[in-house]
């Protein structure tokens, strides 16, 4: 079949979105109503679809996958009455790549290579989640040491600054204030060539290890780090002054995307849209791991659940994780990077001329890898979008028997149709910036 | 619920009654809490935990232990090909807790939680595309990642990963 | 006659100092390699290495390509950023195709150039399976400056004339590889204002 009757027939329409009039009665209520875990009475007051489709002409039209609004390939099917849309259905899969099958393969060393293109705007955190579960595995953690506990700390607050000020830069060219993709992104420089100057690379580190960090933080990291402190708030002072105050983007953020606690809950959504219904959950003081319980930070909640809440929350989260940064500058303590057990960390380079034993420890877990003891973990941490969980499940050899991540983009985009119906098609750039999904972990 | 007994110093002579919880068998794996419902307690289960404040479904995925049947289960349940892993979390008690459901190859269909945690309806799907296990009474059951033409389930081990062997044509010299 | 004179010989001001001289074909490829438009494909990690590319630091806009256009039918450069797994290919063909003529495509990163680290069923092992690809850019995600490396390369083949000759003849791409340059240790600090 060639390429062009592929195009043709291939038009996902068991995946698309079916129009309304072949929708049954139950059907509609399960997608409309009984979604919410709503009474039917209150179900049927929510969908107020037109009762006879023959009357209003809707229409269904598809948004994507490659599209200057969607944040990745994110493809939307709508289906409209006029500019108000009544169903939406989101279609995924367009940027899968099997990476839960590669992690099979791959030793649980080189397992960070792989987890961390899934969240490519905070990679830290997908390394993060998957060292800690393969640490639990192994039964190590509890003993790595402490330097590398406030690295991976610092380092995960930076990667949630960088992420969030990507969302403020998409957010607003998404919404109008096409100058602000180029602020954010100035900013976000800045914190890329922290990263750089740490890690070696400015995406996709793999510098999270099981056991540790790869590296120590190089001299004069902490003026790094002061510098990037003094610069980036007055920027934030600027943001407020171009968005947060200004009654354009307030006419066009507030009461848009609205979804409830409840609603929220059901769906399993967690990170700043739960906390923009006024939720306050947040793993990193409900649930803590690293040291978390000794930082004194905020944690920001919205009250109405709209676009504008999300936003706002974003953009304190970055002022509350300078807060914490600061903290850790003040409190970083010397010592070892990485955990001293032979077993799973490669020696230094400089013994590996004078020990055969760590030559041989060397060419192992670079080969062949460290086996893991065999059992199951779930571990989950706060990633900028939300809950990111590792579930690794082990067979006792060097690679993992079964990697699922737990992406938090992947169940917020099922919020996307409460949010959009209602609402018209201008909105629906604007709540799919609000949700901030990432398609590399919602397809993986 | 009761709680795990107290290991008594000749284990072997007298056996404890194993803990559970909700009629399951319950297990712990690294210290996280782990329960063992069949197929037919599964949805009862979820109930149960819904009630008791497990109000969010964090994940719902499933594992193909085709490769791995060995794996230390309770002694009460029998192995399967696969197994469905859902993770609870429970807000207010800032409690997780795990099931791992047992289902068969020969008849690999569960009931679907949509109805009780209408967030599983994607990741449902994601198991149906890459394990082939059937959700009944679920709303949409269609392919969600791979496209909606594709024949075989990626992730089952006897599903080849797809790697393709690169040879390298050319003689790459020393890097300049 | 002595106006058409005096016009033509009126010092700097005059017509011989301000008319430019040069063969039409010339003067095409050197339009179309200075404002060649991309097309916005970005699809994973690669496309935030595209749009850091054309942020301030970074500046695309200084060759031209700021502007991405969000319809295939007014660009001319397709940048390829990121990993094309086997649902998105049918997709990449159809904006390719829409595209007009001239047109060419830049192959951003290990993904895209050959399936990169995922060498399995899901990632289709290279874009030149699907469009023809001019030049290549290796990394993962490449840096900005690689990016830019690659995009010179392919302006100055525009400019050259080669490209569109070898595409008459045999319609595949000029497949060009360019060296990774890499994140530099020594970061070059930049002034970006004192407020």
């Amino acid at each position: 079949m060639s390429i062009v009757d592929t195009i043709r027939a291939g038009n996902e329409a068991q995946q698309g979105l079916k129009p309304r009039s072949e929708l049954t009665a139950r059907e509609l209520l399960r997608e409309v109503g009984s979604v919410l875990r709503l009474s039917e009475a209150d179900a049927a007051k929510l969908g107020d679809v037109p009762a006879d489709p023959n009357e209003d002409q809707t229409m269904i039209i598809n948004m994507g996958p490659q599209h200057p609004s969607t944040h990745g390939v994110l493809r939307l099917m709508l289906e409209l009455r006029g500019e108000e849309v009544l169903r939406c259905k989101p279609i995924i899969g367009y940027l899968h790549t099997g990476m839960e099958k590669t992690g099979e393969n791959l030793t649980f060393m080189q397992g960070g290579t792989n987890v961390t293109r899934m969240d490519y705007v905070s990679p830290l955190n997908n390394e993060l989640v998957f060292s800690m579960a393969t640490e639990k595995l192994l039964g190590i953690d509890g003993d790595i040491p402490e330097r590398a506990v406030w690295m991976r700390m610092l380092l995960s607050e930076l990667n949630r600054m960088s992420s969030h000020l990507l969302f403020l830069a998409t957010n607003g060219m998404d919404i109008g204030a096409v100058s602000m993709m180029i602020y954010g992104w100035r900013e976000r420089e800045e914190v890329l060539r922290f990263f750089q100057k740490v890690t070696g690379l400015r995406m996709n580190h793999n510098f999270i290890r099981p056991g540790g960090v790869a590296a120590d933080l190089p001299a004069g990291w902490r003026d790094d780090v002061l510098k990037l402190l003094d610069l980036i708030p007055p920027r934030l002072e600027e943001y407020d002054t171009l968005m947060t105050g200004q009654p354009i983007w307030r006419e066009r953020l507030q009461g848009v995307g609205v979804i409830t606690a409840q609603e929220a809950l059901a769906l399993g959504a967690t990170g700043p849209i739960l906390r923009s219904t006024g939720t306050a959950w947040d793993l990193r003081r409900d649930m803590p791991y690293l040291h978390y319980p000794e930082m004194d930070f905020d944690v920001i909640v919205g009250s109405y659940g709209d676009a504008f809440d999300r936003y706002a929350i974003r953009l304190n989260e970055v002022r509350e994780s300078m807060k914490i940064v600061r903290q850790i500058l003040d409190r970083m303590p010397g010592g070892d990077y990485r955990i001293q057990d032979k077993k799973v960390t490669p020696p230094p380079r400089a013994r590996i001329d004078e020990s055969m034993e760590a030559l041989i420890h060397h060419f192992k877990i670079f080969t062949e890898g460290f086996k893991v003891p065999e059992g199951e973990v779930y571990t989950a941490i706060e990633s900028p979008r939300g809950e990111i969980g590792c579930y690794i499940a082990s067979d006792g050899s060097a690679t993992p028997y079964r990697i699922h991540v737990r992406a938090p983009s992947f169940v917020n985009i099922q919020c996307m149709p409460h949010m959009l119906r209602g609402g018209l098609i201008a909105d629906a750039v604007a709540v799919i910036s609000s949700v901030d999904p990432v398609l590399g972990e919602v397809d993986r | 619920m009761s709680d795990a007994p107290a290991a008594a110093p000749d284990e072997a002579v007298s056996a404890p009654e194993p803990p559970s919880r909700h009629g399951c068998p319950l297990s712990d794996s690294r210290g996280q809490v782990v329960l063992h419902p069949s197929r037919q307690q599964y949805v009862g289960v979820v109930r149960a935990l819904l009630d008791e404040g497990f109000e969010m479904c964090v994940d719902l995925t499933a594992t193909d232990y085709l490769l791995f049947p060995e794996r230390s289960l309770p002694v009460e349940i029998t192995p399967e090909r696969f197994e469905i892993v859902v993770n609870l979390l429970s807000l207010s008690a800032k409690e997780r807790i795990r099931l791992r459901v047992q289902v068969p190859a020969d008849d690999p269909s569960i009931d679907s939680l949509f109805d009780l945690h209408p967030g599983t309806e994607a990741m449902e799907r994601e198991v149906f595309d890459m394990f082939g296990i059937t959700f009944n009474d679920h709303p949409d059951l269609t392919r969600i990642l791979m496209p909606e033409d594709w024949e075989g389930f990626p992730l089952r081990k006897d599903y080849d990963t797809g790697t393709i062997p690169v040879q390298f044509s050319t003689d790459f010299g020393a890097r300049s | 006659m002595s106006l058409i004179k005096d016009v033509r010989n009126d010092g700097l001001g005059g017509l011989e100092h301000n008319v430019i001289t040069a063969r039409i074909e010339d003067l095409v490829k050197w339009s179309r390699s200075r404002s060649s438009w991309p097309a916005s494909f970005g699809l994973a990690c690669c496309a935030i290495e595209m749009m850091a590319t054309g942020a301030a630091h970074y500046d695309l806009s200084r060759f031209g390509m700021e502007v991405f256009r969000a319809s295939p039918r007014q660009a001319d450069i397709m940048i390829v950023a990121g990993r094309v797994s086997q649902k998105m290919a049918p997709v990449l063909r159809q904006v390719y195709d829409q595209m007009m003529e001239p047109k060419w495509v830049i192959s951003m990163g290990v993904c895209a150039s050959s399936g990169g680290m995922f060498n399995n069923y899901a990632i289709v092992q290279g874009v030149d399976q699907v469009v023809p690809v001019d030049v290549y850019a290796p990394g993962c995600p490449p840096t900005p400056e690689t990016l830019i490396h690659a995009i010179e390369t392919l302006h100055q083949l525009i400019e050259d004339g080669h490209l569109m000759k070898r595409r008459a003849e045999s319609g595949a791409g000029a497949n060009v590889h360019v060296q990774e340059i890499p994140a530099g240790a020594e970061s070059i600090p930049v002034l970006l204002g004192t407020r």
